[in-house]
């Protein structure tokens, strides 16, 4: 797979917007993990006087919030916390999505309709109306946040995947592997599901996003982990203050748009350059 | 039969000279069409013959200005039509060329209609891109058209919409908008490849006869030398963006003088089958009243609908033999090859494997089956996982059935080698090869169960002439070799002449004949294989001597 391998690269940093966005995406990805470096203190800790505007003091270029935290403490740890939950519940959808989506659409039939009318069971709630009820009931903990957005973000996946295997069971290749006798496990692990693999990354990159402004939201709405400091809750416990003291609320808020619009790019760079057929195909 | 050229009182139509056509840079050569020169005269057929990527097409869209430029675009050289050089006129000015002056055909009928507009419409739409005329005389004038292209009932079809036509009947709508404008030039592109063969027959006369009642130029593109035989008057041999041979078609067909179109004209399959000794081999398949008929279920109140695509299907094959069976679209010759490896579950009727009765198998004891009937598939560019190694496909036989993963691979080299790819082919991927050597690579896949049984199902059809012999060739040698019994499905009667020591003909899921294929091709009982066998093109054409002596293919 080497050549196909630097085929891909090329192709997704000749594009000008992929690359940025993985420069900014590297770049609050360090900043989760040097996080602890970059400021060793907790970043709950009052440290200088409430109400300190942004490049005032020397070390608090963001300013400090309505008790004397620092902002710049918030964002870097905030980092952390979003990455985790973004990931790790993307994660937990593509794990229900995919296993469902392969079953409907490999098996088709019954199998199809029932576990098609229990996605679009899901599908029919809002997305964010059952995330909250799904943390109010499990307790806000940066677990149950995981949990309720990956268990409101997979029936896209689900459907998606389904798609896929729907076109792709009938190939001739999936056929052959029936042919000399392949069980329908090994044709599902070995043979349909590695060509559904662009599809679902791109996907996957879209979700962490979602799945970021998802975990924003609800700590906005104070139902996040309370022990955990997060861009969203910042940004809700600044809310009351923004005429007063516009950092508060302006320097979270402009990471959560930068880390977004950084997943952005590059999932439509992947999208891009795992399909390049799409612009050339044709033999 | 061409050759018989209407020569007299001929005059110049197209004349292209020294044309050039730049491909991007990184393609896989700098010109697509590479100082080509020849003319095309009013009221003759030329035919342009090659192989995929000769540039055959390339050559007809550079005339109609529809190449994708500024990617691919024309680097030197004139075509000069009706005395003015196509190639610096603007766009705008070509626009008004096509349609008008020059009629275009395509290859693919079932795509080029617009489903959402009746026939009508469609061909209205040519006369009003070229200037208005009132709708009463456009109604009459379409019609009239619809009759000249052979069609039934044209004042009920000018109404319908394509989905209720078959292919042959849209390839002569689409010709009959090619010709709306009387055309001085039409320009086929392939235009009978995805038909039946009866139909390409009609489609073939069709073509014929409106050249000649309009004293049109015809440039008609084909990769068959079946339909050249059959159309053309004068032809032109491209191979790799070069014209290497230009004459008159009983000149080029009878005494080619090339060796690439030797090689070409020796590598199609002669269409009288040699005479075979009867198969001596014990019975090995035994198929009884078979039968399948597939369901449309349209919901609730909707009564369903059902089509038999095989009813009461009888045959055995022994070992060492090779049966064809033949039919045209949906004769369902594929469902029963379908049915014959477990692809799809039988309606009735039995299949019996020696002793074995196949059809009623089920789960495991049908896998642990499996290995003694293998598959060869159609399309070599869909039956190969892309993202597995070569090797890997071809051992996933064997390891589904335990066999130790070293030994699988060991075997996998070893079928390369037989198929004469080289063992090394087995670290690439599917990617990395043509056509051809993927269709090597799927024999291999069906032998490395040591199979008794292979079911070829057009195992030939997508692929060039040349290499289309190639591939025949080896599945015969194979087959000798490994005393194999062989199903090999096929729309092609010049094939099945060359492959099959039996044949079963099939229409609309019914076996009509069945005999050795020497009988039927000589002798045929069944009106409707008489039908088949007529509809050959270039039925008449003997290959050359001198192009059997030279043609014979590359190792």
């Amino acid at each position: 797979m080497k050549p196909a391998t630097k085929d891909f690269w090329r192709r997704f940093l000749r594009n000008p917007g992929a690359l940025i966005g993985l420069l900014i995406l590297a770049a609050v990805v360090l900043m989760a993990i040097f996080a602890p470096l970059i400021h060793p203190q907790d970043p709950w800790r009052m440290v200088q006087r409430p109400f300190l505007p942004p490049f005032a003091v020397d070390g608090f270029w963001f300013g400090t919030d309505t008790l004397g935290r620092d902002i710049g403490a918030g964002l870097v740890y905030g980092a952390q916390v979003s990455l985790l939950v973004g990931i790790v519940s993307t994660v937990v959808a593509l794990t229900i999505g995919v296993t469902l989506g392969a079953l409907a659409g490999y098996y088709g039939g019954l199998v199809d309709d029932a576990l098609m009318r229990f996605t679009e069971f899901f599908q029919t709630i809002p997305n964010f109306a059952l995330a909250i009820v799904l943390v109010a009931i499990l307790q806000p903990s940066t677990e149950s946040v995981i949990v309720a957005i990956g268990i409101v973000s997979w029936p896209p996946v689900a459907r998606l995947v389904r798609g896929e295997f729907l076109s792709l069971r009938s190939r001739e290749f999936v056929q052959a592997a029936r042919v000399v006798g392949q069980s329908n496990l090994q044709i599902i692990f070995g043979q349909v599901l590695p060509n559904t693999l662009s599809p679902i990354i791109v996907m996957a990159s879209l979700m962490v996003a979602t799945a970021i402004l998802l975990e924003s939201s609800l700590s906005f709405l104070g139902l996040g982990d309370p022990n955990t400091m997060s861009w969203g809750y910042m940004i809700g416990a600044a809310r009351t203050v923004i005429r007063q003291a516009w950092w508060m609320s302006v320097f979270p808020g402009v990471a959560i748009l930068l880390t977004v619009l950084a997943l952005n790019l590059v999932g439509e760079g992947l999208n891009d350059a795992l399909n390049p057929r799409l612009a050339r195909k044709g033999r | 039969m061409g050759g018989t050229a209407t020569m007299a009182g001929d005059q110049t139509l197209l004349q292209v000279e020294g044309l050039s056509i730049a491909l991007p840079r990184g393609a896989e050569r700098a010109h697509a069409v590479e100082d080509i020169s020849f003319t095309l005269n009013r009221n003759e057929i030329l035919c342009v013959v090659g192989e995929s990527g000769s540039g055959k097409s390339m050559t007809a869209n550079a005339i109609m200005g529809l190449l994708p430029l500024p990617h691919v675009r024309p680097v030197a050289g004139r075509i000069v039509f009706e005395g003015e050089d196509l190639l610096t006129k603007s766009e705008a000015e070509l626009r008004r060329l096509r349609g008008s002056r020059v009629g275009m055909i395509f290859q693919e009928p079932m795509t080029a209609l617009n489903p959402l507009m009746t026939i009508g419409r469609q061909i209205g739409e040519v006369f009003d891109a070229h200037g208005r005329i009132d709708r009463r005389e456009r109604r009459r004038l379409i019609m009239k058209l619809l009759a000249d292209v052979g069609l039934p009932d044209p004042e009920v079809l000018i109404d319908t919409h394509p989905f209720r036509l078959s292919g042959g009947q849209r390839q002569r709508v689409m010709i009959a908008m090619a010709l709306a404008l009387e055309p001085a030039m039409l320009i086929a592109d392939e235009p009978t490849t995805a038909l039946d063969v009866t139909t390409q027959a009609q489609i073939l006369d069709l073509i014929r006869s409106l050249q000649a009642s309009r004293h049109m130029g015809v440039m008609f593109i084909t990769h068959d030398f079946g339909v050249v035989a059959e159309i053309a008057d004068r032809v032109a041999v491209m191979q790799t963006g070069k014209i290497v041979e230009l004459g008159p078609a009983g000149q080029v067909l009878n005494d080619p003088q090339h060796p690439y179109t030797r090689r070409l004209i020796g590598a199609v399959p002669q269409f009288a089958p040699p005479e075979r000794p009867a198969p001596a081999g014990e019975i090995l398949l035994n198929v009884e009243g078979l039968k399948k008929t597939y369901t449309t279920s349209r919901g609730l109140f909707v009564k369903k609908r059902e089509v038999a695509a095989a009813r009461d299907i009888t045959f055995e094959i022994r070992r060492g033999e090779t049966l064809g069976l033949v039919g045209e679209s949906g004769s369902g010759k594929s469902t029963v090859g379908r049915c014959l490896v477990r692809l799809l579950d039988t309606d009735g009727g039995h299949i019996r494997f020696r002793d074995l009765d196949f059809a009623s198998l089920r789960g495991e004891a049908l896998r642990a089956q499996r290995r003694h009937i293998q598959m060869v598939f159609q399309d070599p560019y869909a039956s190969l996982n892309p993202r597995q190694k070569v090797g890997r496909i071809i051992a996933q036989g064997p390891r589904a059935i335990g066999v130790p993963e070293a030994q699988a691979t060991a075997r996998a080299r070893e079928l390369l080698e037989l198929v004469g790819l080289g063992a090394a082919a087995a670290e690439r991927y599917p990617h990395e090869f043509s056509g051809g050597q993927r269709q090597r690579i799927g024999i291999a896949r069906a032998l490395a169960l040591d199979p008794e049984l292979l079911v070829a199902d057009e195992p030939v059809s997508a692929l060039d002439v040349s290499v289309q012999a190639q591939v025949l060739d080896l599945l015969d040698d194979i087959k000798q070799r490994l005393n194999l019994a062989m199903l090999f499905i096929t729309h092609d009667l010049r094939v099945a002449a060359q492959i099959c020591d039996r044949m079963a003909v099939m229409r609309l899921g019914e076996i009509v004949e069945y005999g050795p294929t020497h009988r039927v091709f000589n002798d045929p009982q069944h009106p409707y294989t008489r039908d088949l066998l007529a509809a050959v093109p270039g039925r008449d054409w003997t290959i050359p001597e001198v192009a059997l002596q030279d043609g014979s293919p590359p190792a």
